[in-house]
């Protein structure tokens, strides 16, 4: 172990470029940022210079394969596919990032609660979190999006709430490990209410596992979203996604419209790799130990 | 080790429990009743309320729950509302399709995560071992669904060697054996490959730990060949705890074979599942998720006891 590592209480900005540095040492990571970046400016800065409307149709020229005005071709309706994948990248990263912070959110409240109450309230709130994760929540997902078909709001909510508890074990965890440390015991000493210990002492060396924790998270809720949609669920037509487009393009497969399969695909792929490397990136940082 | 068994078992029961109460709650709180779903246009409140009776869905919810359960200690698992055919029948249809997709899929998955982890864990920091490494990251984070389109865009319709679908050839007189291994062989890739690259990455790991071992240099100092090395010593001790991450796998590769069998439009339970869904079946759907979330703290448990088998370092308390 180096020095560095074992002084961890040092003045802040150092602590932050030694963190950069561990992050940046894993080439990966840096590529996962960059893509990712390149996926946001493209969905959200991409229709500001590109400026074909996803959602009008053109009957006269359906199919087109790219080429000519249409960059990555057109669909069975004759809508622009690149305009449609740019826009649908705003829906699907969107609702990723969003049901993922909101289930770090309830994850770490509900860990927290658990971890600091402990006794027979922590053993009740644990063994709910162990019935939760035997839920099939794919199945149950279908189900509800089958029957109701909810909001963009409410998807995300649903998504969080069937996704928390993994990040709740991990938190009540670190809490249990935390409590016992001396510097946690110092403050109680010192008169700290629970609220001040929990803010001041737990929560900050808890955030960098959630961060991490959080980051996979937005993997699993831009693929759970992707397939809702390609079930024909999820979000409601017309406006695109990228799970959308490509269960669209399961309709035209027979007409060999490679140009509606690939980048959409491709889009989800990008989107789940770069996520993956920056948590891998992240982890890294806070264990020593690289994966 | 027996009595930890037991009590892991016992643990087992409550889980179960929690599943179905969770499940009961959550079909009957969704807006929409089977009534309205059955009836269609057909629908008056009377009828409605005569079907309800004739379902016994008037009754209240505790009441109901507890008629299912004491069914489901009889092995009765109710009537589908909408296919004429007990569940239990309508199960036994779809769940040998989805139990061969998964246990191939396996298959291959072991097979390829085995093959690569030990070459990559043997060859560690090679070029071979960063090629494979980064292939990995893609096929771990590719879509399940996706590749099955690319894998029907290119095999079916491009090269026209495997069927896009289903599980027969409509066109022959006789369902042969082979026509159901080439129906199989798309569908069980697109469900292998995520698992996989991520059984792979774990298998890399545990054989470089492996070949670190005192036993292995003592294998290595008793002249040993390098092959028997890598057999006995090393795979053996790696291969066992990839067995207990597949019991945790189980519930993702049930997952992914909803939306393969939809991709592939392949009769298991997804297919039943979903359609269940749209109808508002309840008996159905609470006989899936309760199979599911059966297989899921079995999976669970299985990994426990296999982990202490295999490992037998592990005390238990």
């Amino acid at each position: 172990m180096s020095p560095a590592q074992q002084d961890p209480g040092q003045a802040g900005p150092s602590v932050r470029a030694r963190a950069w540095r561990r992050f940046a040492r894993n080439p990966l990571s840096l590529v996962g940022v960059a893509v990712l970046l390149a996926l946001v400016l493209f969905s959200f800065a991409g229709p500001l210079v590109y400026r074909a409307h996803p959602l009008t149709v053109n009957l006269f020229h359906t199919m087109q394969p790219p080429g000519g005005a249409y960059p990555l071709g057109t669909d069975s309706l004759g809508r622009d596919n690149l305009a449609r994948l740019m826009w649908g990248g705003q829906t699907s990263l969107e609702v990723g990032f969003a049901a993922a912070a909101l289930s770090m959110l309830i994850g770490v409240l509900y860990g927290t609660v658990s971890g600091l109450a402990g006794g027979a309230v922590d053993t009740v709130m644990m063994r709910t979190v162990d019935i939760l994760l035997s839920l099939p929540s794919l199945f149950i997902l279908l189900f509800l999006d089958a029957t109701f078909q909810p909001s963009l709001v409410l998807l995300v909510v649903i998504l969080a709430v069937l996704g928390w508890m993994g990040v709740a074990r991990l938190v009540r965890a670190e809490i249990l490990s935390l409590r016992a440390r001396d510097f946690i015991e110092a403050q109680r000493a010192a008169g700290a209410t629970t609220w001040r210990i929990m803010r001041h002492g737990l929560l900050p060396n808890v955030l960098g596992r959630v961060v991490v924790a959080g980051t996979f998270s937005v993997a699993d809720s831009i693929l759970t979203i992707a397939i809702l949609s390609f079930l024909g669920l999820g979000l409601p037509p017309p406006a695109p996604n990228w799970g959308a487009m490509l269960s669209d393009s399961q309709n035209d497969i027979f007409q060999n419209a490679w140009w509606l399969i690939y980048p959409p695909g491709a889009a989800i792929l990008l989107a789940e790799l770069s996520v993956n490397f920056i948590g891998d990136g992240l982890s890294g940082i806070f264990h020593s130990a690289a994966r | 080790m027996l009595r930890y068994t037991v009590n892991r078992f016992l643990q087992a029961i409550p889980a179960l429990i929690g599943v179905s109460v969770i499940t009961f709650i959550l079909l009957h709180v969704v807006p929409g009743t089977p009534a309205q779903v059955m009836l269609g246009q057909h629908y008056t409140a009377a009828r409605a309320a005569a079907l309800d009776h004739r379902l016994g869905l008037d009754k209240p919810l505790i009441v109901q729950y507890l008629v299912w359960v004491e069914n489901l200690a009889r092995w009765r698992l109710g009537y589908s509302y909408t296919y004429d055919l007990p569940v239990a029948s309508l199960i036994a249809l779809n769940l040998p399709h989805t139990l061969v997709l998964v246990g191939v899929s396996i298959m291959f998955a072991h097979l390829f995560a085995i093959g690569l982890g030990t070459l990559q864990g043997y060859y560690r920091n090679s070029v071979f071992d960063y090629i494979v490494t980064v292939v990995n990251y893609f096929f771990y984070a590719m879509p399940g669904f996706w590749f099955g389109i690319v894998l029907i865009e290119i095999f079916s319709i491009g090269l026209g060697i495997f069927p896009s679908g289903g599980i027969t050839n409509p066109a022959a007189p006789v369902q042969t054996f082979g026509s159901y291994v080439a129906h199989l062989i798309l569908p069980a890739s697109a469900l292998a490959v995520t698992s996989m690259a991520g059984w792979a990455r774990y298998m890399r790991s545990t054989v470089i730990e492996a070949t670190e071992q005192d036993y292995v240099r003592t294998a290595r100092a008793k002249g040993l060949s390098e092959g028997r090395v890598m057999f006995i010593h090393v795979l053996r001790n790696s291969v066992l705890p990839l067995i207990t991450l597949l019991g945790l796998s189980l519930p993702n590769l049930f997952a992914g074979a909803l939306v393969t069998e939809d991709v592939f439009n392949y009769p298991g339970m997804g297919l039943l599942f979903w359609n269940a869904s749209l109808e508002r079946d309840y008996p159905v759907l609470l006989a899936i998720i309760m199979l599911l979330g059966a297989i899921t703290i079995g999976g669970n448990f299985l990994a426990d006891i296999l982990y202490g088998l295999v490992d037998p370092r592990i005390q238990y308390g």
